[in-house]
């Protein structure tokens, strides 16, 4: 079965991105497939890669990344939630004149297009709230 | 059509498990997730909501961390991660409440 993941929880004050991280490696270990994650509101956080959680915390960012790599996952992050927040890939950094960006590959920021995309051609989309 | 609820606050959220209460009907399951879990305390909710043909279960790894243990007469059953994947497809859809 496809599924699409779509999360709105911050990565600080809510489980959401903990518990869609748990769902995802459960569903692609039963063997299915995972068309695509979207990060949508307060979720855009966990992309960046200058987040520098305390050693004896989960790093959610390096959590999703390990993932997306062995499964060749589709990780988006809205462009439009993620650029009010300070979360920029080398694009858009460069676009707005600042002085760094902080999402790499497998991360990429992108439009609702793509969520809607995925709504389109999964068989189940799921939330995870804040 | 049968539809996953997922509900992941707390009862002290009275407005969203009202919300999430009303929307339920028979035959659909109710899966408290994160503090939702916090729910199974409340025998008299989840009571209500068996006796309405809704199917309840809370997740293992939420409720492990926050140090509840079901009793066995309640009613709710405990689920893991696979059969949260499991139920999502067994129903037709999914909405999720928060």
């Amino acid at each position: 079965m496809k599924f699409s993941i779509l999360i709105y929880g911050s990565p600080h004050n809510s489980q959401a991105v903990h518990t869609a991280y748990r769902y995802t490696k459960a569903a692609l270990a039963a063997g299915h497939e995972v068309h695509r994650v979207f990060f949508y509101g307060e979720s855009v956080l966990s992309g960046s890669f200058l987040n520098a959680p305390q050693r004896d915390e989960q790093n959610i960012m390096q959590l999703w990344h390990e993932l997306a790599l062995h499964h060749d996952l589709d990780l988006v992050i809205c462009i439009a939630a993620a650029l009010k927040r300070g979360v920029l890939d080398p694009t858009e950094a460069k676009r707005h004149e600042k002085p760094a960006h902080n999402i790499e590959a497998p991360f990429q920021l992108s439009g609702l297009g793509q969520l809607t995309e995925a709504i389109l051609l999964s068989d189940r989309l799921v939330t995870f709230g804040g | 059509m049968s539809t996953l609820h997922t509900l992941n606050k707390a009862p002290s959220n009275s407005s969203l498990w009202h919300d999430c209460q009303r929307a339920l009907q028979a035959g659909d399951t109710l899966l408290l997730i994160e503090n939702g879990v916090y729910g199974c305390a409340d025998d008299t909710f989840t009571a209500q909501i068996i006796a309405a043909d809704i199917k309840v279960y809370a997740l293992r790894a939420d409720l492990a961390a926050r140090g509840i243990t079901l009793s066995g007469d309640s009613g709710v059953a405990v689920a893991s991660d696979d059969d949260f994947i499991r139920l999502s497809i067994e129903n037709n859809k999914v909405i999720s409440w928060f």
